[in-house]
């Protein structure tokens, strides 16, 4: 019987095996993009990059790979493998990948790297750095402004400096326009699976609104969907983070604190392409728009033009220096 | 008739794997695949240079070392669920003495890491075999519990007490120079270290001791029956909580290799559920310490290789890897039920053709 059976797969493997047409690559720059644990369709921040890269293989015919890591250790792996296979850009998304970076670019200088979130000081690597506090400003002010309770809330997925920073600036922009506002904060966890636990996420969210919160800003990857459950159940307002999540859940969702990891990694596929791949620290703040607020056909009833007036206004003051936004970044320092 | 079967049952953990395989890679083929190619890519990306096949190595020590946890744990008749509390403490150990003694040198560090790893592992698994042996409480349950008091614990010691400050990731600092471990210059760049001997070694040594030793022959008499084992004066509880403590310890050993064998550092999470994987690496090779190493030696080329599906084919990704995983587990259990069933038709005729 097993022989039987085994007998059969092989015969439809050699079948298969001489259909199969060889599989070949578009011409043109070979990217590889390796994303973290919260993977591809985290609707947020891999996304994102996943998203840049997209588009940058419509629109310039590069050819693209992508793997998402299932454990620490193989981020330095799978960044080799892209490596030894020749591949002339390979982005790392993601802060975990720092240490591995840092080890496998040294190795192969003539190939280039980009690194999200992350600062790696090396002739071959673009660190891609975004200036989440002030577009955490904004959706902070809104939140503020939007507020009936005076209560507003925050979800952080992983604890580490990063999240704090996107903390630290959206209680900033609340109290700007709410001295008196209230903040409870939350975070999901300590490791990388905090990303992916949205359960965990909606819980806190469920507590926060129960607790006299009506506005909740996540910045917890692929977490946020259980923040935007709770939002959909109770009839109160998230505030995505990332990517743009209005769509998710429309009407309930008053804005997304956009960092726009799309656009810096297209960027570097293009430069990588021209020619023009420079290392060194890429800041993206809000001058150049690389972090913003988003306003679209789903969320434009819930932001009355007062409101966006003053963020606007806020915006404005913030580009032109008249505003300083604390980073939690330098408060460590 | 019975000497088919006996050769067959030589061979089941043989056939379990290529059946496994087999399935897994028609499994491909419903995806649009080449199985041959896939086959090929699992196979290059696994064994291909001396850095994949160290990969490869790399993740076959950690699951040597949990393969045997629950193996001798089995030979007394226990089921040792908590392997990967267990390696959590033993890295958790091996990490703490290397912060806290940073000035020891080679080869007494080393050795004290693996004395701390062994007995953090050890431990964990003392509690659940004396809380079985004396108390009846059910060690399935009891390492399952304990493996998330070990997550806890581990989280709260690395970010409280020993947290690394110049990263955000959620690790220890940096043990001692003198405890790291060297790798073998053949494998390039893998972080193959001289745990994977210790891990040869300690599968060695289990073999030794389980079918060499009357403490391992009466350590499987409560495993074959209790009963009988306390009737020939062998105390029951005594060998459960040595079994436990034992199989504890060669999973806190899987610390050996993380943190003095590769990160220099305890990392939270480092382990891919080694401890999980383990009992599938114990099942193949039906609790045998050789035929552990070999299993191990699979399942690592499993986790190595599958890795490259992402990068070399359009419609397979690495999760292939579990889909064969548990497929050859498939495979082999069910092997078991049929063995099962036949021993069930055959024992009431006592003396018969068995």
């Amino acid at each position: 019987m097993i022989l039987r059976r085994l007998g059969w797969i092989g015969a439809s493997c050699s079948l298969v095996f001489a259909l199969a047409a060889p599989s070949c690559f578009a011409a043109g720059l070979k990217v590889a993009l390796v994303l973290d644990k919260g993977g591809k369709d985290d609707k947020s921040f891999n996304s994102a990059a996943f998203r840049g890269v997209t588009q940058a293989k419509e629109e310039l015919g590069i050819s693209l790979k992508y793997v998402e890591a299932t454990d620490d250790n193989a981020f330095e792996s799978l960044l080799r493998a892209f490596a030894q296979k020749k591949f002339d850009l390979i982005i790392a998304v993601g802060v975990s990948q720092a240490d591995a970076v840092k080890k496998v670019a040294p190795k192969f200088p003539e190939q280039k790297f980009a690194i999200v979130d992350a600062e790696v000081d090396l002739p071959n690597v673009r660190s891609l750095i975004f200036e989440e506090h002030e577009g955490s400003f904004l959706v902070g002010a809104i939140a503020g402004l939007t507020s009936k309770t005076g209560t507003i809330g925050f979800i952080g997925g992983m604890d580490i400096p990063l999240i704090r920073r996107f903390e630290m600036g959206y209680v900033a922009g609340a109290k700007q326009v709410n001295p008196k506002i209230k903040l409870k904060s939350n975070f999901i966890g300590i490791t990388g699976d905090a990303w992916h636990n949205p359960a965990k996420a909606k819980e806190l969210a469920i507590a926060q609104y129960s607790g006299g919160a009506d506005v909740i800003f996540a910045a917890a990857g692929a977490s946020n969907g259980g923040l935007f459950d709770a939002a959909e159940e109770l009839k109160k307002l998230a505030i995505g983070v990332d990517s743009n999540q209005n769509w998710i859940k429309p009407g309930y969702i008053l804005t997304s604190m956009l960092k726009r990891v799309d656009t810096a990694v297209y960027d570097v596929c293009k430069d990588t392409q021209s020619g023009k791949f420079s290392s060194g620290i890429k800041r993206f703040g809000l001058a150049s728009t690389g972090v913003d607020y988003a306003v679209d056909e789903f969320n434009e009833k819930l932001l009355p033009p007062a409101v966006r007036e003053k963020v606007e206004k806020l915006k404005a003051d913030i580009i032109a220096g008249k505003i300083k936004v604390p980073d939690y970044y330098q408060k460590k320092k | 008739m019975s000497a088919f079967f006996s050769i067959l049952r030589k061979l089941q953990p043989l056939i379990a794997v290529l059946l496994g395989l087999s399935l897994g890679l028609a499994v491909t083929m419903l995806a649009g695949e080449d199985p041959f190619n896939v086959l090929m890519i699992l196979g290059r990306s696994a064994f291909g240079s001396p850095y994949d096949f160290g990969m490869t190595l790399f993740y076959a020590t950690p699951l040597i070392f949990t393969g045997l946890a629950v193996a001798v744990p089995f030979h007394a008749g226990l089921f040792n669920i908590g392997a990967e509390g267990q390696l959590t403490m033993g890295a958790l150990a091996a990490a703490t003495v290397g912060i806290m003694f940073p000035s020891v040198s080679w080869p007494l560090a080393p050795l004290l890491g693996v004395l701390a790893a062994f007995s953090g592992g050890a431990l964990w698994g003392f509690i659940p075999g004396w809380l079985r042996a004396k108390r009846g409480s059910h060690e399935v349950i009891n390492t399952i519990m304990l493996n998330f008091v070990a997550a806890g614990l581990a989280s709260w010691v690395t970010l409280y007490l020993l947290k690394n400050p110049d990263s955000q990731n959620p690790e220890t600092s940096a043990v001692g120079p003198g405890y790291l471990l060297r790798h073998f210059e053949f494998f390039g760049d893998a972080p193959l270290s001289t745990a994977l001997l210790l891990a040869i070694a300690a599968a060695l040594a289990i073999w030794v001791f389980l079918f060499k030793t009357v403490k391992g022959f009466e350590l499987r008499a409560v495993g074959q029956s209790e009963r009988a084992a306390e009737t020939g004066g062998i105390s029951a509880a005594r060998e459960r909580i040595l079994a436990m403590a034992l199989g504890g310890g060669l999973a806190g050993l899987v610390g050996i290799g993380e943190v003095l064998g590769n990160a220099g550092r305890f990392k939270l999470g480092f382990s891919p559920e080694f401890g999980f994987i383990g009992i599938a690496v114990a099942l193949l090779a039906r609790n045998r310490p050789i035929g552990i190493l070999l299993s191990a030696l699979l399942f690592g080329a499993l986790h190595k290789g599958a890795s490259d599906l992402d990068l070399e084919t359009e419609n397979v990704t690495r999760d292939l890897s579990l889909i064969l995983q548990s497929l050859i587990i498939v495979s082999v259990t069910a092997e078991g039920l049929w063995d099962w069933m036949r021993k069930r038709n055959v024992q009431p005729r006592i003396g018969g053709d068995v």
